[in-house]
């Protein structure tokens, strides 16, 4: 691939979903554009970039973008951000919340569902211990593809062998088929929407809990911290935050900052309010705590 | 190093399975038989039983259901391992005392997370 069509390719997938392309990713870029292209009826990779230089069609130049990001996604993924959900934060969020006003989740790059799926299972499963109080989820993704998935909660036998438990499976999804359906009491706590993280997102209103997992990875540095900024206006100052296992708030923001004992976990540091738990409060401390590279 | 044992007349399945389980750490026993691994186990009880549902002699959940019945039966862990992927099955499965359940074909990242959320792992 020559370098000026390497840039424009490499320019149009960051301006328009943040993620970042470095010249390692040539091989992503075109095991990835070649069959765009010829399912767009075109020959081949250079075809598709004379289109998107001269006509700039905006379906095409999105469908680029969607077919540059991973989707990658699993239930219950990597357990222990679940667990922690389950057992540290949805008690925190109960505890002392006035009645009327719902709890609100928001899955910020759900992917094909199934991580807003997994967040409704747990209140599902902890929905006992809830006190009746309401609770609203919110899940947005950039790609129109995954969500459309996502909406009809249709999974492969392997989707569903990748992190739900068999009691799980056999409790809160229908087998279709060759497929497993996620039953429509599930499938209608959550609200799918298109959304891009790079624009602004305030109209979804505030938030208690965001996931906001396996997605700031693929982001340059200046992205992801404009996005923590964005996530801390629309956060509850109480409230609280999941990020990926790889993915990490230091060197980036100080808006954040680790909850001690809770892997994945994050909350706000907030000059009015102490950090939890309140004894490591201080910035310093919070560094010497942060894992070895 | 944990064990495990492999219960499935095919030794193609054993093969694979035993090359993924070796490299998550457990050491592992092979049964092709569920009369054989009874046997096993009543000489030395695994930690985990991966376990195969139709074979000749004695099949899987028969030898669940011996195996729960057996004095420290009830310790190990028992991932069914099988083609029966219908909800009839599973339910079955778990009645007579399996812990987890996979439907073949599976791959690595299916054994270590289902052997990851049995808290084998
Ligand atoms: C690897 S998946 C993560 C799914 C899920 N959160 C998880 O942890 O398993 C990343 C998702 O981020 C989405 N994505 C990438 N850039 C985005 C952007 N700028 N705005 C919203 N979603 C984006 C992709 O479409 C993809 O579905």
């Amino acid at each position: 691939m020559k370098p000026e069509d390497f840039e424009l390719l490499r320019s149009l997938v960051e301006e328009r979903s943040g993620l970042v392309l470095t010249k390692e990713k040539l091989y992503l870029l075109e095991s990835r554009l070649i069959p765009l292209a010829r399912k767009r009826g075109m020959a081949g990779l250079d075809k598709l970039i004379r289109e998107i230089r001269t006509r700039r069609e905006e379906s095409l130049l999105t469908a680029v973008t969607e077919a540059m990001t991973t989707n990658e996604s699993s239930f219950f993924r990597d357990i222990k951000p679940f667990e922690n959900f389950r057992k540290f934060v949805l008690p925190k969020l109960v505890e002392g919340h006035a009645a009327g006003r719902a709890i609100r989740i928001w899955s910020a790059a759900c992917s094909t569902g199934q991580e807003p799926y997994s967040i409704a299972i747990c209140l599902r499963e902890e929905a006992a211990k809830l006190g009746g109080h309401r609770f609203e989820i919110v899940a947005t993704d950039l790609s129109v593809e995954v969500l459309e998935k996502a909406k009809v909660g249709m999974y492969s036998q392997f989707e569903i062998q990748r992190g739900l438990p068999i009691q799980i499976l056999m409790k809160y999804f229908k087998q279709v088929d060759e497929m497993w359906q996620v039953d429509a009491s599930i499938r209608a706590m959550v609200k799918f929407r298109k959304l891009n993280l790079l624009q602004e997102f305030s109209s979804l209103g505030r938030f208690d809990v965001v996931f906001c997992r396996n997605v700031l990875i693929y982001f340059g540095k200046a992205t992801k911290k404009l996005v923590f900024d964005r996530l801390r206006r629309i956060m509850l100052t109480d409230g609280f935050l999941f990020l990926g296992g790889a993915e990490t708030v230091l060197g980036i923001t100080d808006a954040f900052c680790r909850v001690d004992g809770y892997r994945g976990v994050y909350q706000m540091l907030s000059e009015i309010k102490p950090s939890w738990p309140s004894t490591s409060g201080t910035k310093e401390n919070l560094a010497a705590q942060a894992p070895g590279p | 190093m944990k064990s495990c044992l492999i219960v499935d007349d095919s030794a193609v399945i054993r093969k694979i399975a035993r090359k993924i389980l070796e490299e998550l750490n457990f050491e592992i026993a092979e049964a092709d038989d569920g009369r054989r691994a009874l046997e096993q186990c009543r000489a030395q009880m695994p930690d985990a039983i991966l376990l195969d549902w139709n074979m000749p002699q004695m099949n899987g959940i028969e030898f669940l259901r011996a195996l729960r019945q057996t004095d420290g039966g009830a310790a190990p862990v028992v991932i069914f391992c099988t083609t029966e992927n219908d909800v009839p099955h599973i339910r079955e499965a778990i009645a007579a005392g399996a812990n987890e359940y996979i439907m073949k074909p599976f791959d690595g990242d299916i054994i270590q997370s289902k052997f990851a959320q049995v808290g084998l792992l």
